[in-house]
């Protein structure tokens, strides 16, 4: 028997928004562009994406590394990222 | 017996309403603690005070707007015994002021402010000798139409203040404030108000940063240097340094920035002061003025203090502070009046190279674009580094461009060895 997933990726996608929304107020979540850049897209300087990151790490436990931010350009790449390193429990 | 002052908090603000009031008649208070907080067009601003001492008296109640320069309290050495036995009557720890305001003594010995809430109207020839007499507009009886300020007026006003000075010469000095003279105060860009109205509060912000540029454009012959720096032992150790580290104490690239900034400064101090009274005034502190952007549009330049004293781990709560503070707006008087130097980094936006204006009476502002890898030659060897441009806008009134050289190498060599920039000061 497998355990189900403690938290799926829509779940995951929720938990983004909510950290984003407190970062840019302003943005549209539903219009935003799955495979944009993200930081372009809602104008998220390097203080912001530390600070979303910290955000990222208590809500669902992934320290993402540094030398991984170059991964993580648009919301589905950073889906699939906290996907495959989703902590299992 | 020292006076606290409604300050000046940009060129163009001509008025602040008090909120509230931080301290009670009694209050032992520090240089740096804060007095009161104002409310301008331009958002709100923690008020401190300039003077170690006692509050011995609050002279404008919670509420008031008044204008610029309005006498708002007395710091003395001790209260007065009548005083202090009022002081101990009042309630004690009482964070505002009593529901019926505090006996409102008007200020002395000059004329009466312009009415609360009214724009003063002063023609553009008497504004500009006020500015260069050092005389308080608000301060002036206007004796024009609609009791406009005319150059007449201020002309009577700057003989009345010659008067007074001469009759009571053993007035202190103001403490040590890397501020201007009065009359002249570093402009400053205003935060915003959250609660407020966005097009009230970004209409400020606009005007307040027109004032300043165009005065930047006016008066300053800008020269613009540039160099390209390898980034690559600087961002290599950081990566390092970082992993070592949990996520929320993770080092931000642009803290680097500004210690390397502070340590070039060190060598090359005239880069680091303010051009007053067509003199070059070097300052010893280090404050970086440090380019925040805001969501709503709009920038604020508030200060991070003594930024060649501090650790690369202090800075880092530095920042944090004065952003979160920055975006919600609630800055402190001084870090909107003292930098002693800007730096602009418009990296993150993918800019390669920042030209930037210089804010007066600053004389010289940093700009850093953002890092990008490029072809590379070091000793005959050819490589990929990750690089930035490195710019500084110089006045040229006040140091040439030899000197401006120099930070830039200063600079360079200092983003060459993190260790020491990691190190203490």
């Amino acid at each position: 028997m497998f355990a189900p997933p403690v938290v799926t990726r829509n779940q995951i996608k929720e938990t983004i928004f909510d950290l984003l929304s407190a970062i840019a107020p302003e943005a549209d979540f539903a219009r935003l562009d799955p495979n944009a850049d993200m930081r372009q897209a809602l104008d998220i300087d390097s203080f912001d994406f530390l600070n979303f990151l910290i955000g990222l790490d208590e809500a669902i436990g992934v320290e993402i590394p540094e030398a991984d931010y170059g991964k993580l350009v648009s919301l589905n790449d950073l889906l699939d990222y906290l996907f495959v390193h989703n902590p299992p429990v | 017996m020292a006076e606290f002052l409604m300050p000046s908090l940009g060129t163009d603000m001509e008025a602040g309403t008090l909120v509230e009031w931080m301290v009670k008649p009694g209050d032992k208070v520090k240089r740096g603690d804060i007095m009161a907080i104002v409310e301008t067009v331009k958002g709100v601003i923690e008020v401190e005070v300039f003077e170690d001492g006692v509050v011995t008296e609050l002279l404008v109640p919670a509420g008031t707007e008044v204008p610029v320069g309005t006498l708002l309290a007395f710091i003395g050495e001790k209260m007065p015994a009548a005083a202090a036995a009022q002081a101990v009557a009042m309630p004690a720890g009482a964070p505002q002021m009593p529901a019926a305001p505090p006996p409102f003594s008007p200020p002395t010995g000059a004329a009466p402010p312009a009415p609360n809430g009214k724009r003063l109207r002063v023609s553009p020839v008497a504004r500009r000798l006020a500015e260069e007499l050092g005389i308080d507009l608000s301060q002036v009886q206007g004796t024009g139409p609609h009791g406009a300020v005319s150059r007449a007026d201020v002309e009577a006003a700057a003989a009345a203040q010659a008067a007074r000075q001469a009759a009571k010469p053993a007035t202190a000095p103001p403490a040590a404030v890397p501020l201007p003279k009065p009359a002249e105060p570093a402009p400053t860009l205003p935060p915003p108000v959250e609660t407020a109205p966005r097009g009230d509060v970004y209409a400020g912000m606009r005007r307040a940063i027109a004032a300043a540029m165009s005065r930047a454009n006016r008066d300053i012959p800008h020269y613009y240097l540039e160099t390209r720096i390898d980034m690559s032992r600087t961002l290599t150790w950081l990566e390092a340094e970082n992993l070592k580290r949990p996520i929320k104490e993770r080092i931000l690239p642009a803290v680097l920035l500004l210690k390397a900034v502070a340590k070039a400064l060190v060598a090359v101090p005239d880069l680091n002061g303010y051009w007053i009274d067509d003199q070059l005034r070097p300052q010893e502190a280090i404050h970086i003025g440090f380019a925040i952007a805001l969501r709503q549009g709009g920038l604020v330049t508030p200060a991070l203090h003594h930024v060649d004293l501090r650790s690369l781990d202090e800075l880092m709560a530095d920042l944090r502070d004065l952003i979160t503070r920055t975006r919600a707006g609630r800055l402190r008087s001084s870090e909107l009046t003292d930098a002693t130097i800007t730096l602009t980094n418009l990296g993150d936006l993918g800019v390669e190279k920042v030209y930037g204006v210089i804010y007066p009476p600053q004389v010289a502002l940093v700009g850093f674009g953002k890092v990008v890898e490029q072809v590379w030659v070091e000793k005959g060897m050819l490589g990929i580094r990750p690089a930035l441009t490195a710019t500084l806008a110089g006045d040229h009134r006040a140091t040439d461009g030899r000197v401006g050289g120099q930070f830039l190498e200063a600079l360079n060599r200092s983003l060459q060895e993190p260790d020491q920039l990691a190190s203490p000061a």
